[in-house]
């Protein structure tokens, strides 16, 4: 789900003189003929570095991401929302085990990736620190973040590491139902009851800041990425990101009658682009470096799970154990 | 054909599949393995999609709503058996609930199949390709780790015992039993039982593990006739915490 709000922390690009001069001219041709880096091809070790950074984020935020929803898996009003809910949040899932094979090509392992995930070392999407206080901050999730997880998936997509391209094309077929879930959520909450139409209405209030913050720190403050941007590895600027999503959901929100919490939102219909209020960059600083209202409660939830499945990862490695395939 | 049997018999498939649903769902995002998150999910998504069939079964014989019949009754409304209402407790626990369980609706699903009344036979025939999965994937991971590290021998062993109870609870017979064998609805608890002891005995044979000494056992029942651990009424109250806010709206 969530490409969104990957940090790249200032690029330091000392470590490319190192590298073979007329390897790196070759590496970066192929990139710019549109040619797929696969991983036995020869990569800088910078280019290795940031990918392995960027997918195991991607994969974190899937698991990371499955517990706001999923606690709302055993309340979802109804058969049909407590069945596609659960079918999303396995989706979520399967996107982190296909994520972390991809990052695996690279040369860490699943093992060390979770390891740094739960000691706090390594990044997931911001968006997952704020909690999901009734059933409309779920749908709120499934519509809406998942929208803007689109828009950066769609984009990365097109990125220049083979493994992680293939692994969203099949991520970014599955997202679109959970758009549709989502999109379809929120419908009945707006054509519903006085009470649930006020239920979505502060979920969105809710969340906006957060969405807001999902496509990382804008241009004019975020870290120079440019050789990120030469290689493919990032495919589009912050800002144009949220624009994008801007551009492609406000028009879907207000049509249902909602109000964004913003008054400064609006297109300018010369450039296309969308003016709003800068969101509150200190608080994203402080909640991406853990304190937000959930950092502590998500890295739990994780910590106990890996904790208490630890027997079970031993058995598997003992040599009377021969399964080793999933059966899904 | 005697429908107050008939429904009796729908209501406590239809509640055994929607509570173990449930509980399976739980462990979503919470598993020892990615693969495992995605295996029980998948499988609880089966189990409620069958009780979703089941109580639409109910609802073509006059009874409520599916949504209804499933989100707004209380505890001692519910017919399901106490081992599927039991919290997960650790994963050794619900793998063993999980073995002992699904052993049992296969078998029960397949008789089934040869059910007088059709339209659960049709469904059986369907449901019947599912839940093979469902016991290979059971048989698969108790074979495993019922024989890989003394740890994990141990463990079930003692998931075993504790489960073993309320496994004999799944057979609690009903008022109809006799109506339901005459007119072919449904064999009997006792003939599921006696396939269900030695299609366990097989796979545990093939284990370190012990099976517990059933005479010495005191089965756990009433959940068959709405007497219920302290466990199911909170976790209905989950269950039903947004749908009943608002009676009656659509979600
Ligand atoms: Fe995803
Ligand atoms: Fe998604
Ligand atoms: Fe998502």
């Amino acid at each position: 789900m969530y490409g969104g709000g990957n940090t790249f922390e200032g690029i330091k690009t000392d470590s490319l003189a190192q590298e073979d001069p007329q390897k790196l001219a070759a590496f970066e041709a192929r990139i710019a003929r549109g040619e797929k880096i696969e991983p036995t091809d020869w990569m800088p070790q910078l280019y290795r570095k940031q990918l392995i950074r960027m997918i195991e984020q991607h994969a974190h935020s899937e698991i990371i991401g499955a517990l706001p929803e999923g606690t709302w898996i055993t309340r979802a009003p109804g058969f049909k929302r407590k069945m596609a809910l659960m079918a999303k949040v396995q989706d979520e899932v399967g996107h982190a085990q296909l994520l972390y094979s991809a990052a695996e090509t690279l040369g860490k392992s699943r093992e060390e990736m979770i390891n740094d995930l739960i000691s706090g070392r390594s990044k997931y999407s911001n968006v997952f620190n704020y909690p999901t206080f009734t059933w409309a901050d779920c749908c709120f999730i499934s519509w809406l973040v998942d929208a803007g997880a689109i828009v950066n998936q769609l984009a990365n997509a097109k990125g220049s590491y083979g493994p992680y391209c293939r692994a969203l094309d099949r991520i970014c077929a599955e997202e679109s139902f959970h758009l549709k879930y989502g999109h379809h959520c929120v419908i009945y909450l707006a054509s519903g009851t006085p009470h649930q139409r006020e239920m979505f209405q502060e979920a969105l209030n809710r969340w906006w800041t957060p969405m807001m913050h999902f496509f990382g720190p804008s241009d004019k403050i975020s870290a120079h990425t440019e050789i990120l941007m030469r290689w493919k590895v990032k495919m589009g600027t912050n800002d144009e990101m949220r624009n994008q999503f801007l551009d492609m959901y406000v028009p879907k929100i207000w049509e249902l009658g909602f109000t964004i919490p913003d008054p400064a939102l609006k297109k300018d219909p010369a450039t296309g682009k969308w003016a709003y209020t800068e969101p509150d960059w200190e608080e994203f600083k402080r909640v991406i470096n853990g304190d937000g209202p959930c950092n502590k409660e998500r890295l739990a939830v994780r910590r106990v799970a890996e904790e208490r499945g630890r027997w079970v990862r031993e058995a598997l490695k003992s040599p009377k154990m021969n399964y080793v395939t999933p059966l899904a | 054909m005697n429908e107050q049997a008939l429904k009796e018999f729908l209501y406590k498939m239809a509640d055994d599949t929607l509570i173990i649903g449930h509980r399976n769902s739980e462990w979503t995002g919470m598993g020892p393995i990615l693969e495992e998150d995605i295996a029980f999910s998948s499988m609880a998504q089966d189990q409620i999609g069958q009780s979703l069939a089941l109580f639409t079964l109910l609802h073509q014989l006059g009874e409520q709503e599916p949504d209804t019949v499933a989100f707004m009754r209380n505890a001692n409304q519910f017919h399901n058996c106490i081992l599927t209402e039991l919290p997960n407790q650790e994963y050794d626990f619900s793998i063993v609930r999980h073995f002992l369980y699904t052993t049992s609706a296969t078998l029960r699903w397949d008789m089934c199949t040869h059910s007088s009344y059709e339209p659960l036979a049709q469904l059986a025939k369907k449901v019947k390709g599912e839940l093979r999965y469902h016991s290979l994937h059971a048989r698969t991971w108790i074979q495993q780790l019922g024989s890989a590290t003394e740890e994990s021998i141990s463990r079930l062993q003692r998931s075993l015992e504790l489960a073993m109870p309320y496994a004999l609870g799944i057979f609690e017979e009903s008022p109809f039993e006799k109506e339901l064998v005459a007119q072919h609805i449904f064999e009997g608890e006792k003939r599921l039982m006696e396939k269900w002891l030695s299609a366990i005995e097989e796979v545990l044979g093939k284990t370190q593990l012990v099976i517990p000494d059933l005479k010495l056992i005191q089965p756990v029942l009433g959940g068959r006739k709405g007497q219920h651990s302290e466990h199911l009424q909170p976790l209905l109250d989950e269950m039903s915490e947004v749908f009943r806010t608002e009676p009656g709206a659509e979600w």
